[in-house]
């Protein structure tokens, strides 16, 4: 079988990049979702707030994924259902299962990767204690209630004070459930203030910063968990455990991006995103292949998600067609002072993009600072922030006429008295 | 009696603290945050208000639950009761997207709709 877009995933990020592939002139575009529909994560999130960038409105997560899906229904994209890949090679054959077509070999001219992420788990940050029934991921939590229509617990413990865990602190107490608290082993939040008000606040669930939980007790069923306060090094305190009788614990601690197949194939990963690296085509380190979305970084928007399928989609397009030139010693993109990562990492030097949107995330809250962006040692842009925080991602919109005879880009967060040395 | 009430601002990132003195329920100041931050301060004191969302039971549908939402939203301190009213709700398959599970909830006027389109099983399930 041979295909000239083949995107892997059928979320927020391979939606957009399957119809943006598309809209831009691609004929055969097939779309591979290991699920039993299209939409992700978003049929589960019901709460509201997505869109609020793209379509100006407060949508819920199901709304917000079937505006792409009927937009899909309209186009020759074909779709394939409950099917997995399992193997992609740098030459771009992509070997799927599902239990129609059996075994799929597939030449494709064009990769988009979609897979998102996933849930970082219990085990993952080694929580000691018991291993009974009762411990779940917050996505987990969300997708029985919201899903499946069954309740998890009915005294619930949340540690980590991630957006879904916040999010489903709200829900779980709606649904009838008591929360008796979020532990979050960081001093600060780490979620968005937004859902600390609307999911915390509103129904005066408490949040216990730099606090975790050091034991898990339980035979058949979770039974409590030992909650104490840490230290600036995240030591346990000691003499400050207590205990909390619970039926329910709920791990929100993380999201990692997904990828297995990035490795299979292989993709120059970045350590930090913990994604491919990318230039801002999306484009990875093996020509024609591109990735979007939380797979390459995890966002806090999902209109952020979409608008990196769009360019993905249109890259693509434009790879088959040969608008998009071979890429030869890219601008770097780094981070500096107060920055963890941007993406994308990398620039071509005659972009494809008019304008180079750089995400970015700070290491630590920094208040009345400015965000800087460096053309080798030449400042090109500039903006003040009054407060900026890990949780919140950052973005700058740079023309890329402004970079073409850059080999460096830096994004520097520094307070506004401090001179650059 | 003067009574202060404090709010954190979800306008942008930076969060500010607003503080909001009443007397006997009438509004005598807002301290702190900006323009932003002090209409949403009067607006969380005055008439805070949400969208609800929630689920429903389905019967014979492809799944046993619905999403819904409330179209506009409604006083915060009705969405507890507004839940529980919809986890008395049967709705049956196939649902559009956007069709009314529950009208006038708790006489604000405002209708609850379904946020998605759900499938009726196939008879050989």
């Amino acid at each position: 079988m041979n295909v000239d877009t083949l995107v892997i995933g059928g979320g927020p990020a391979g939606l957009a990049a399957a119809l943006s592939a598309n809209k831009n002139g691609v004929k055969n575009v097939l779309l591979i979702e290991r699920g039993p529909e299209l939409g992700g994560i978003l049929p589960q999130c019901i709460h509201d707030g997505f869109g609020t960038v793209i379509f100006k409105e407060r949508l819920t997560g199901p709304e917000y994924a079937e505006r792409y899906i009927q937009e899909i229904t309209k186009t020759e994209i074909n779709v394939k259902l409950e099917t997995m890949v399992l193997e992609v090679d740098r030459n771009k054959r992509v070997i799927a299962v599902n239990p129609t077509d059996g075994l799929l070999d597939i030449q494709v001219k064009t990769l988009i990767l979609a897979m998102g992420c996933r849930e970082r788990t219990r085990q993952q940050i080694l929580i000691p204690g018991d291993r009974p029934a009762g411990i779940f991921t917050a996505g987990v939590a969300q997708r029985y209630i919201n899903i499946e229509g069954i309740m998890p617990g009915k005294k619930i413990v949340i540690l980590g004070s991630g957006d879904v865990g916040l999010i489903m602190a709200r829900r779980f107490s709606l649904e009838g459930a008591e929360v008796e608290g979020v532990y979050e082993i960081m001093p600060v939040p780490g979620g968005l203030t937004r859902n600390l008000v609307q999911c915390l606040q509103d129904y005066e669930i408490p949040l216990h910063l730099s606090h975790t939980i050091v034991n898990i007790k339980g035979k058949n069923r979770v039974e409590g968990v030992t909650v104490a306060k840490v230290d600036s090094n995240m030591e346990l305190i000691q003499g400050t455990e207590r205990f909390v009788p619970c039926d329910t614990v709920i791990v929100s601690v993380g999201l990692i991006p997904e990828n297995e197949l990035s490795e299979m194939v292989p993709l120059s990963l970045d350590p930090i995103t913990g994604g491919p690296i990318v230039d801002e085509a999306m484009e990875t380190s093996v020509a024609g292949i591109f990735a979007a979305g939380n797979v390459v970084h995890v966002h806090d928007l999902v209109d952020d998600v979409s608008t990196e399928g769009e360019i993905a989609g249109k890259a693509a397009a434009g790879y088959i067609t040969g608008e998009l030139e071979e890429r030869e010693n890219p601008i770097k993109v780094e981070a500096g002072e107060n920055v963890r990562y941007v993406v994308p990492q990398i620039i071509r030097k005659k972009s494809f993009e008019q304008n180079v949107k750089l995400y970015f995330r700070v290491k630590e809250v920094q208040r009345n600072t400015s965000v800087k962006v460096f053309s080798d040692s030449e400042q090109i842009y500039s903006r003040k922030e009054r407060v900026v925080r890990p949780p919140e991602m950052l973005s700058v919109s740079l023309p890329s006429s402004a970079l073409e005879k850059t080999l460096v880009v830096k994004v520097v967060v520094e307070k506004d008295n401090e001179k650059k040395s | 009696m003067r009574k202060s009430h404090k709010f954190t601002c979800i306008g942008c990132p930076s969060s500010c603290e607003i503080k909001l003195f009443e007397d006997d329920g009438k509004k005598i100041e807002v301290v702190g945050g900006c323009k932003i931050g002090k209409e949403y301060a009067i607006k969380e004191f005055t008439a805070p208000e949400r969208i609800l969302t929630s689920t429903v039971r389905v019967e014979n549908g492809v799944l046993p639950v619905l999403p819904v939402k409330s179209e506009k939203p409604i006083p915060k301190n009705l969405i507890r009761e507004s839940v529980r009213a919809l986890a008395k709700v049967k709705v049956r398959a196939p649902i559009k997207q956007g069709s009314i599970v529950y009208e006038n909830m708790l006489n604000t006027g405002v209708n609850v709709i379904a946020s998605r389109n759900l499938e009726a099983r196939s008879l050989e399930q």
